[in-house]
């Protein structure tokens, strides 16, 4: 069951919209704010609230790269792979990452702390490379730097 | 060199690391002064004209006259409603940076650009779409969107007028194409972010079938300027035709990687070299996309080009979003290719084939010759690629824009590719 916590940010973005499809995204990542991820029965029941159907709520959820429809870690870790950060080094900095959290990409680390996955442009290409922990941007990232990012997330 | 007497309004309240001004701050720098006299002293047709007359080009990539934009919305009594206006704030483009700096800078300047925008096509409902992942950016929207309720910018009887606007951030979910003006409608309304068919154009049938204009953040940060000094004040801070200043960029191996206001059509060198630096020791320019990923190379002999939409077109480019990815002598033009290439086939939507298969085999083809593979024939499928999903073949420009930089790559650095293919291997590494 949606929290009532979870209603009522989800109950606020509806009065900013005309349709009930229109909050379907911001209701997921409200959900997935709380939960981690969308689980089908995550999506099951934002459907019901909203009065949509899940195939539409669902054929939106797969679209966007940000609605996770399979549980991720603790911290997400948004490494950015587009141009200016790849000029910038980007290869071996993903290499590092890789190496010190024993994952691919899309992967979650064995411990459940982190899932590392790859982001087009994050628009702090002045600072590349960067990547996105959870809520905060690291800027002009070098191999010394990834060490104690890292570190600051229990 | 620092120009003193530059004028630069767009930057006036930005202070790197610093807090952005808060509206009593913004208004004593003389914020939402554009506002009170268009409330109070002009009618939305008045507003139109001044953009107009100011020479304003959306900021967006497209260079679309502003103004005229907005003249195609059908005003009076008889008009659809509501009507609404959006600020487009995805900036997915990759090596594009330029919108997140104004919004976090001064949020209260892209509030009031809207609120005028509204004010010139009477819209009363308007949407912020801000991608995800500009979390910094939507908290400091946040705040300048409920300072503005309070003073009675936004809401009901503005100012004690007669119209009302009412103002929401919509943050998006992550996906390249929301930043295509139509996608972007779809996105907002909850669906997949599938391009449209023009016509009807948006202003006419947009946001549920309604009226809607959209425009860039940058562009909109303009408005307010033009509106409290007017067009002709606005038209000579250019060195160019089009009006104003404009917010440019570099990215890549330059000694100081940032952004900068100046005057509309300031040439490529001097950006590069007054403002980025110049390049990093040890480096050589090799080429640059002038304005984000789906714009064409240009090279040293283009360092002359003044930064505007005509020049940078007539040199074989597009000025796009205006900031600049730098190319040295010891990173791969192949190898950035497939960067390049990888980002445009991940992030189709998927909705007409060129697109969807043909950018996947670009990057395949670009793939194999960077790890050696290559064969001749290649760089053949590669041009045959650039027309087929040049203009004209695919349903929106993000198969075009993802073939620009590939058909100048394969003219200024053809060798490069033909290396690659000789030796079966990549001799940058
Ligand atoms: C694939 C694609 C992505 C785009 N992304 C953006 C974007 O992130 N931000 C933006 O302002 N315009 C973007 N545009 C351009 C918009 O479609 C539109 O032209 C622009 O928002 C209009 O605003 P303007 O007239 O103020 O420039 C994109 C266009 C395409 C084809
Ligand atoms: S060109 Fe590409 S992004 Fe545009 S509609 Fe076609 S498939 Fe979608």
């Amino acid at each position: 069951m949606l929290s009532a916590e979870e209603i009522k940010a989800i109950d606020a973005e509806r009065s900013h919209y005309p349709t009930a499809q229109a909050v379907g995204i911001e209701a997921m990542k409200i959900v997935q704010h709380h939960r981690g991820w969308i689980s089908d029965e995550s999506l099951r029941e934002i459907a019901d609230h909203l009065g949509l159907s899940v195939e539409s709520l669902d054929g939106a959820a797969t679209f966007y790269n940000l609605i996770f429809r399979r549980p991720v870690g603790k911290h997400v870790i948004l490494i950015c792979d587009s141009v200016s950060c790849w000029i910038m080094g980007y290869e071996q900095l993903r290499e590092q990452l890789q190496k010190e959290l024993k994952i691919g990409l899309g992967e979650t680390t064995q411990d459940g702390r982190f899932t590392l996955l790859p982001s087009c442009c994050l628009g702090a290409c002045e600072r590349a490379p960067v990547m996105i922990v959870d809520e905060d941007l690291h800027g002009d990232l070098d191999s010394e730097k990834i060490g104690e990012i890292l570190a600051d997330y229990e | 060199m620092n120009r003193n007497s530059m004028i630069t309004p767009l930057t006036q309240n930005i202070t790197p690391n610093r807090e952005p001004p808060d509206l009593k701050q913004y208004a004593q720098a003389g914020g939402y002064q554009g506002l009170q006299r268009a409330i109070k002293t002009l009618t939305p047709q008045e507003v139109l004209q001044e953009v107009k007359e100011s020479n304003l080009r959306g900021r967006g990539g497209a260079g679309f006259p502003t103004g005229k934009k907005w003249s195609f919305v059908p005003m009076g009594d008889d008009a659809p409603r509501p009507k609404y206006l959006v600020a487009n704030a995805d900036e997915m483009e990759p090596g594009t940076f330029k919108d997140r700096l104004l919004m976090e800078g001064d949020p209260h300047q892209l509030l009031e650009g809207m609120i005028l925008a509204s004010y010139a096509i009477q819209a009363e409902v308007a949407y912020i779409f801000l991608r995800a992942e500009y979390r910094l950016a939507a908290q400091r929207l946040k705040k300048a969107i409920a300072e503005a309720y309070e003073m009675n910018y936004l809401g009901k009887n503005l100012l004690g007028s007669a119209f009302s606007l009412e103002l929401h951030l919509h943050t998006s979910a992550g996906r390249y194409i929301c930043g295509e003006e139509t996608a972007l409608l779809n996105a907002l309304e909850g669906k997949r972010a599938i391009p449209r068919a023009k016509p009807p154009y948006p202003q006419v049938s947009g946001l549920w079938g309604q009226p809607t204009v959209v425009n860039n953040v940058e562009t909109l940060c303009n408005v307010p300027h033009i509106i409290a000094r007017g067009a002709a004040w606005y038209q000579n801070l250019s060195r160019s035709e089009d009006g104003g200043t404009k917010f440019y960029g570099a990215s890549g191996r330059v000694k100081h990687p940032g952004a900068w206001e100046l005057p509309m059509g300031t040439p490529i060198r001097e950006i590069l070299e007054e403002h980025a630096g110049g390049m990093k020791d040890g480096f050589q320019l090799r080429g640059l996309l002038p304005g984000g990923a789906s714009t064409d190379f240009l090279t040293e002999e283009h360092l002359d080009v003044p930064m505007d939409y005509d020049s940078v077109q007539s040199a074989g480019s597009r000025l796009g979003t205006g900031t600049m990815i730098i190319l040295d002598d010891r990173t791969c033009p192949v190898g950035m290719l497939c960067n390049l290439e990888h980002f445009f086939a991940q992030e189709s939507c998927g909705w007409c084939t060129p697109c969807r298969d043909g950018l996947p085999w670009v990057e395949k083809i670009l793939l194999g010759i960077e790890q050696g593979q290559g064969q001749p024939e290649d760089l053949d499928y590669l041009t045959m690629h650039t027309r087929l999903l040049g203009p004209g073949h695919t349903f929106c420009a993000h198969a075009p824009g993802a073939m620009e930089p590939l058909q100048s790559a394969l003219k200024y650095f053809r060798a490069d590719f033909e290396q690659h293919i000789h030796h079966q291997r990549c001799p940058f590494k």
